[in-house]
C-alpha cells in the first residue's frame, strides 16, 4: 500500500433513467488515480460525459455506481474541498470582484479577522493580476477577466482539487492563450491538483501531465491515458517543435479523429 | 436647446390644448358640465363666471373646519395612509409567500389555483364581505387593499425566485451555503427587482383600489371627497379630484420606480 491515494475513481458509472426505455448509461467502468499536484486533461467529443464526470467529482451530480474517494474518504456531495470553475465563470453579478471572491474565503474561513481576511482577499485578486478591477462589477470586465476571478475565487478557498469545466471554452482564441499563461504562472507558485475537463487538444498537452481520453458516448469509459512528459515552466512558442509536444499532438489527434472518430452532434 | 427636448415639451403642449378644448365642447353640450375655466378657479381660486370672487380648493387645501369638513390634503394624506398600511400588509405576507411558492414546487402547485382565482377579483366585490367582517371603515380599507393589492407582490417574488440561475446555486452548493444563506445572499439578490416590480404593480392597485373602497365606506379620504362633492353637485371638484388622484397615483409610480432601480443590481455601474 504505501502512499495514501489522493483522488480515486472506482468503477464510476452513471446511469440517467428514461422513462418506459431502458436506462442510458452514459459513463461507465471508469478507474482512475489522480496524484497530488497532479494537472490533469480529460478531453473527448462532445457527448463523451466528460462534464458528468467532473460533476460527479464535484457532487454536483451522484454517480449512480462505484466510489470517489478524496484524501481516502468517499465524496458525498459538493465541498470546498473540492472548487468549481464554471465554464461561464458563475460570477455572482451584483457583487464586485473583491466581494465575489470575499463571499468565498468568508464562507469557507470564517475564523479569519477582518485584516486577514482582506489580506487573503488582496492576495488572490493580485494572483490573477485584478488590482485595477477589483472594486468593479462581473459586467464591467471583459469574459477573460470574469474567468480569471472565477480562478481566483475557486482557489482562494484552498481547494485540495481544482475543477475545471471548459474554463476556457467561452473565450476567443487569443484570451484563452493568455488565461492558460495565467494559470500555468499560478501553478508554479500555488501548487494544486488540477482536473481540466476541455475539448482543446493543444490547450490539454499544454497544461497537463497527464492527458485521459475518453471514447465516444453512450457508455463512455477512459480509452487511453497520455504521459506528458515536458519540462515546467512550458512555452508555448518553443514547445511548437519539440519531439514530445509533438508526439503528444499526435496521440491525442489520432484517438479522437481515428480510433474514435465522431460524425457530428 | 436640443431637438429632442423641445419635442417633449412641445408635443405634450398640444395634447393638452387638445383635451381642453374636447372638454370645452363636452361642457357646451352637456347641462351644468363645468367649463375648463371654472374648474380652474374652483381649484385656485378667483373671479367665477357670474363676478362672484370665490376660493379655490386649492387656495387653502390645509383647512380644518371640523372632524368632517377638513382641506384636500387632510383628504389626501387620509387616503396615503390607508394605501400605504394596506401595502405595507401585502408586502409581509406576500413577499415570504412569494419566496416560499418560488423555492418549493410543491408550493407553487398548492397555491397556484387560488392566486390565478382571486387575482382577478375586483376590490369592490371584497368590500362589502370585509366591511360586514370588521364594521370599520379604516379596517375595511385597508383590508380591501390587502387583499387586492398582494397578488403582483407574490407573483412576481416567486417568478424573481425561479430566476435565480442554477450556476448561482451550484456556487451556494459547491461553499456549502446554509438555507437561509442561500436565501440572503443568492436568492434575494436576484429577486429583489422582481419583488420591486410586483410592488410597484402593487401599489397601482391599492391607489386605483382606496378611490373605490373610500366612496362605498365614507367617511374621510379623497375617494369620499369626490363622491361628497358629486352629492354637492360640485361637478367641478371631480374633475379636480381626478387629476389629483392622477397626479399623487403618478407621483407614487415615481417614487417607487426611483426606490426599484436603487436596489436593482443590474442598473448599477452601468455609468
Amino acid at each position: 500500500m504505501g502512499e495514501q491515494k489522493f483522488l480515486h475513481l472506482e468503477n464510476i458509472e452513471k446511469r440517467f433513467p428514461i422513462p418506459g426505455k431502458e436506462d442510458y448509461i452514459a459513463v461507465t467502468n471508469v478507474n482512475l488515480e489522480i496524484k497530488k499536484n497532479e494537472i490533469i486533461s480529460i478531453i473527448g467529443h462532445s457527448g463523451c460525459g466528460k462534464s458528468t464526470l467532473l460533476n460527479m467529482i464535484s457532487g454536483l451530480d451522484k454517480e449512480t455506481g462505484g466510489y470517489i474517494f478524496l484524501k481516502g474518504k468517499e465524496i458525498k456531495g459538493p465541498g470546498p474541498d473540492r472548487a468549481v470553475v464554471f465554464q461561464n465563470h458563475s460570477l455572482l453579478p451584483w457583487l464586485s470582484v473583491y466581494q465575489n471572491i470575499e463571499m468565498a474565503v468568508k464562507k469557507v474561513m470564517p475564523e479569519l479577522s477582518s485584516p486577514e481576511l482582506r489580506e487573503r482577499v488582496e492576495r488572490y485578486v493580485s494572483m490573477v493580476n485584478l488590482d485595477h478591477a477589483k472594486d468593479k462589477l462581473p459586467s464591467e470586465i471583459s469574459g477573460g477577466m470574469k474567468q480569471r476571478v472565477g480562478i481566483a475565487r475557486a482557489l482562494s478557498i484552498s481547494p485540495d482539487v481544482l475543477l475545471m469545466d471548459e474554463p476556457f471554452g467561452a473565450l476567443d482564441s487569443l484570451t484563452r492563450a493568455n488565461l492558460q499563461e495565467h494559470l500555468m504562472r499560478i501553478q508554479q507558485s500555488v501548487e494544486n491538483t488540477v482536473i481540466i475537463i476541455t475539448h482543446d487538444i493543444d490547450e490539454a498537452v499544454l497544461l497537463s501531465d497527464r492527458v485521459i481520453m475518453m471514447t465516444n458516448g453512450p457508455e463512455a469509459t477512459i480509452g487511453e491515458i497520455l504521459e506528458v512528459n515536458l519540462e515546467r515552466p512550458r512555452n508555448r512558442v518553443e514547445l511548437q517543435h519539440d519531439p514530445e509536444y509533438i508526439r503528444c499532438r499526435e496521440a491525442i489527434l489520432s484517438f479522437l479523429y481515428e480510433k474514435f472518430a465522431k460524425e457530428d452532434e | 436647446m436640443n431637438n429632442e427636448l423641445a419635442k417633449k415639451i412641445i408635443l405634450p403642449v398640444l395634447v393638452f390644448i387638445a383635451i381642453i378644448g374636447v372638454w370645452s365642447s363636452i361642457a357646451n353640450i352637456v347641462e351644468d358640465f363645468p367649463t375648463p375655466a371654472d374648474t380652474y378657479i374652483a381649484t385656485f381660486g378667483g373671479e367665477n363666471s357670474e363676478g362672484d370672487e370665490v376660493e379655490g380648493v386649492l387656495t387653502d387645501p390645509f383647512y380644518v373646519e371640523n372632524e368632517d369638513d377638513k382641506g384636500l390634503f387632510w383628504q389626501i394624506l387620509e387616503s396615503l395612509k390607508r394605501v400605504f398600511a394596506g401595502f405595507t400588509l401585502a408586502l409581509i405576507v406576500g413577499v415570504p409567500l412569494g419566496l416560499f411558492i418560488g423555492m418549493s414546487k410543491n408550493a407553487q402547485y398548492a397555491f397556484d389555483p387560488f392566486i390565478q382565482i382571486f387575482k382577478p377579483v375586483s376590490p369592490l366585490a371584497w368590500l362589502p364581505l370585509l366591511l360586514f367582517i370588521f364594521q370599520d371603515i379604516n379596517m375595511t380599507a385597508i383590508s380591501t387593499i390587502f387583499v387586492t393589492s398582494i397578488w403582483p407582490i407574490i407573483i412576481n417574488t416567486a417568478l424573481g425566485v425561479r430566476s435565480v440561475n442554477e450556476d448561482y446555486m451550484n456556487v451556494a452548493k459547491v461553499l456549502r451555503f446554509t438555507p437561509m444563506e442561500k436565501v440572503v445572499q443568492i436568492i434575494l439578490p436576484v429577486a429583489v427587482p422582481f419583488i420591486f416590480t410586483g410592488m410597484r404593480l402593487s401599489l397601482g392597485i391599492a391607489w386605483l383600489v382606496i378611490v373605490a373602497a373610500e366612496m362605498l365606506t365614507g367617511g374621510i379620504g379623497i375617494g369620499f371627497w369626490i363622491w361628497d362633492e358629486y352629492n354637492n353637485l360640485a361637478y367641478h371638484n371631480i374633475i379636480i379630484g381626478i387629476i389629483i388622484v392622477g397626479v399623487v397615483g403618478f407621483i407614487l409610480d415615481l417614487i417607487m420606480g426611483r426606490i426599484a432601480d436603487y436596489f436593482d443590481y443590474t442598473k448599477k455601474g452601468r455609468a
